[in-house]
């Protein structure tokens, strides 16, 4: 197998964190549908999680309970920490979701170019 | 009192936090304002208290939960930050009297109380994203901050306001994830989130390990960027500031854009320039360009604009170019007008905010059209406006004086002199802009919409009054600011060797 295509293999969770990074984010300036957006945001936001909590994960390792018969833990900071990561990102899709529903309620649409159409005229 | 003061670095976010969740349980404006004004007196007595002990003895580490550094969270208090918590308690502080009527005149009534715990979140979080020394730790709170802020801007009376706390929203989500993947990045090479900790692994890291150190300098660099508004990631912050309420702008204005720059001092020279060496940091370079680009675009931006709010947001983009502008030229006297104009650009962007509020409760327009006049009408409201303006110009005798002299101090000691000019050529365009409003107020006759118009009641009149005296007091004894500045600024280049 060459090495290249060994090494992707090897890393292909990471490849992965990168995939939904980057098409969130695509997904969050190439769309004008404010749902839409966020949605996107969600995605670039949840590609995190991966990033933290997959090296976490040592292959073989068991959960970080201390027994006499285990000698290799998984490390459980990421997962605290990204526990932390998803309730903002929770809290964040939520306002969000909010704010669109009240922006709807004001100009009667979603989609940002016929806002900014919308205040124009106004 | 002995008990408490070990506690004291926990008690200043604490504070606000327990305030914000009482406030929500409070349906009369008038009491939420008074808890929201305590908390926040209570929070500025801790800073003080804070500063003053570490002047006194040196850095305070707290370990929260009696989990020691650096695998718990340590809350670290030196005297830049002790710096910027009194700066941000203490500011709010004074406008917190200005906030009651101010508030009830653009708020509905059963939303007051919303207001006051947003606010009081969003102070929480910017105490914490300053006090603590760990890196996701920081990250939580700069969301606290963030999402209190969203919500604050989103209160404004015009639908526009929905708008620019949406964009806000999306481009502010962008930045902290940008930043938490430094975070992640770094924590990957080095298995530590604690600040202090960090500088010294990363001092020790591999050259193999440099690929991803840089990519987290520039992750953590940008993320933090979107959130101090460096041109050109600003585009969120002029409608941000215009269609939020008056005293959201000023308090925001004042703080959340302080407290993201010393976010990003703080990763740049105790932790990077560990790993990459000061004299190597490629990106203070593009921090210069950048800064200067937001001198002057921002600037004769400001210079066009008929809205005397958004003229104001696109000034402080410009002014927020003067601390990075400091930032960037990483020496000692750079490093203190930095930091001397972040505070000196809090209490003249803090004045002149109040004051624009106090205008629009008399006048009901921030629009340049219906000002003119104002300056007889309103006489007390208007001279702290341009008292606030011509600190921005950094007329000798004023804050800002104080922190160009740093700034150009720092860039001939660089041998930068062009930069020097430069410096002189932006606050000219400020003279323009400024001179405007002066130009409306004072020398044309009275508008329709400010005929009736007069100086607003003492408990509004009193916070734009401290602040625009304190544009001056802060020109001329410069022991508290400067003189503080530079110890932060020695601190943090020693930490950086």
């Amino acid at each position: 197998m060459p090495a290249a295509l060994q090494n992707a293999i090897d890393h292909y969770n990471y490849f992965i964190t990168i995939f939904l990074m980057v098409s969130g984010l695509y997904i969050v300036i190439a769309r004008g549908n404010m749902i839409k957006k966020l949605v996107g945001l969600s995605l670039f936001q949840t590609s995190v999680y991966l990033l933290y909590i997959s090296p976490g994960k040592i292959i073989g390792g068991t959960a970080p309970i201390l027994d006499p018969a285990f000698k290799v833990y998984s490390n459980p900071l990421p997962h605290v920490l990204i526990l932390t990561a998803i309730v903002v990102g929770v809290a964040t899709l939520a306002l969000g979701l909010a704010i669109v529903a009240r922006i709807h309620e004001a100009y009667g649409t979603i989609e940002e170019d016929e806002i900014f159409d919308r205040d124009a005229e106004g | 009192m002995r008990d408490i003061l070990p506690q004291l670095p926990a008690l200043q976010v604490v504070v606000p936090l327990v305030g914000a969740v009482l406030t929500a349980f409070v349906r009369r404006g008038i009491f939420a304002w008074a808890l929201a004004a305590l908390a926040t007196f209570l929070s500025a007595a801790i800073a003080a208290g804070l500063l003053w002990q570490v002047l006194a003895t040196g850095p305070i580490s707290y370990r929260l939960g009696g989990w020691a550094p650096p695998w718990g969270i340590e809350y670290r208090v030196d005297v830049l930050n002790a710096f910027v918590l009194l700066l941000v308690s203490g500011v709010s502080t004074v406008m917190m009297p200005f906030a009651r009527r101010s508030v009830a005149f653009e708020i509905e009534g059963d939303r007051q109380a919303w207001f006051y715990t947003m606010y009081l979140l969003c102070l929480a979080g910017l105490l914490g994203i300053a006090i603590t020394g760990d890196a996701f730790n920081a990250f939580v709170f700069m969301e606290v901050s963030s999402l209190a802020t969203y919500v604050l801007i989103a209160m404004g009376r015009d639908r526009r306001a929905l708008l620019a706390a949406y964009q806000y929203l999306i481009l502010g989500t962008i930045g902290a994830t940008l930043y938490v993947i430094g975070v992640g990045l770094l924590y990957l090479v080095t298995g530590t989130l604690n600040i202090v900790d960090l500088g010294a692994r990363l001092g020790a890291a591999s050259a193999e390990q440099m690929r991803p150190i840089l990519a987290a300098l520039a992750f953590i660099t940008v993320g933090i960027s979107l959130k101090l508004a460096l041109f050109p990631l600003h585009l969120w912050l002029p409608n941000a500031y215009a269609y939020a309420p008056s005293f959201a702008t000023a308090f925001l204005a004042a703080t959340a854009t302080k407290v993201a720059v010393y976010l990003l001092l703080r990763f740049l020279f105790p932790v990077f320039s560990l790993a990459i060496g000061p004299v190597a940091l490629q990106i203070l370079h593009m921090l210069l360009l950048l800064s200067l680009a937001a001198m002057f675009v921002a600037s004769i931006l400001a210079v066009y604009e008929q809205n005397v709010k958004r003229m104001l947001a696109y000034s402080s983009v410009a002014q927020i170019g003067y601390i990075t502008f400091g930032i960037s030229l990483a020496n000692q006297y750079g490093l203190t007008g930095g930091i001397v104009h972040l505070f000196n650009h809090a209490v003249m962007k803090g004045a002149m905010f109040l004051a624009l509020g106090a205008l629009f409760y008399r006048v009901r327009s921030v629009r340049l059209a219906d000002l003119a006049g104002v300056g007889r009408q309103m006489p007390l409201t208007s001279a702290a406006f341009v008292v606030g303006g011509l600190g921005l110009i950094g007329t000798p005798g004023t804050a800002g004086f104080i922190s160009k002299w740093y700034l150009a101090l720092g860039a001939i000691d660089r041998g930068w002199w062009p930069l020097v000019f430069l410096l002189v050529a932006s606050s000219l365009i400020a003279v323009v802009y400024v001179g405007r409003f002066v130009e409306v107020a004072y020398f044309r006759p009275v508008s329709e919409a400010c005929k009736d118009a007069r100086d607003p009641p003492l408990n509004m009149l009193i916070p734009i009054l401290l602040l625009g005296a304190a544009t001056i007091y802060f020109g001329i004894e410069t022991e508290l600011s400067a003189g503080v500045a530079s110890q932060a600024a020695d601190a943090l280049l020693r930490g950086a060797k």
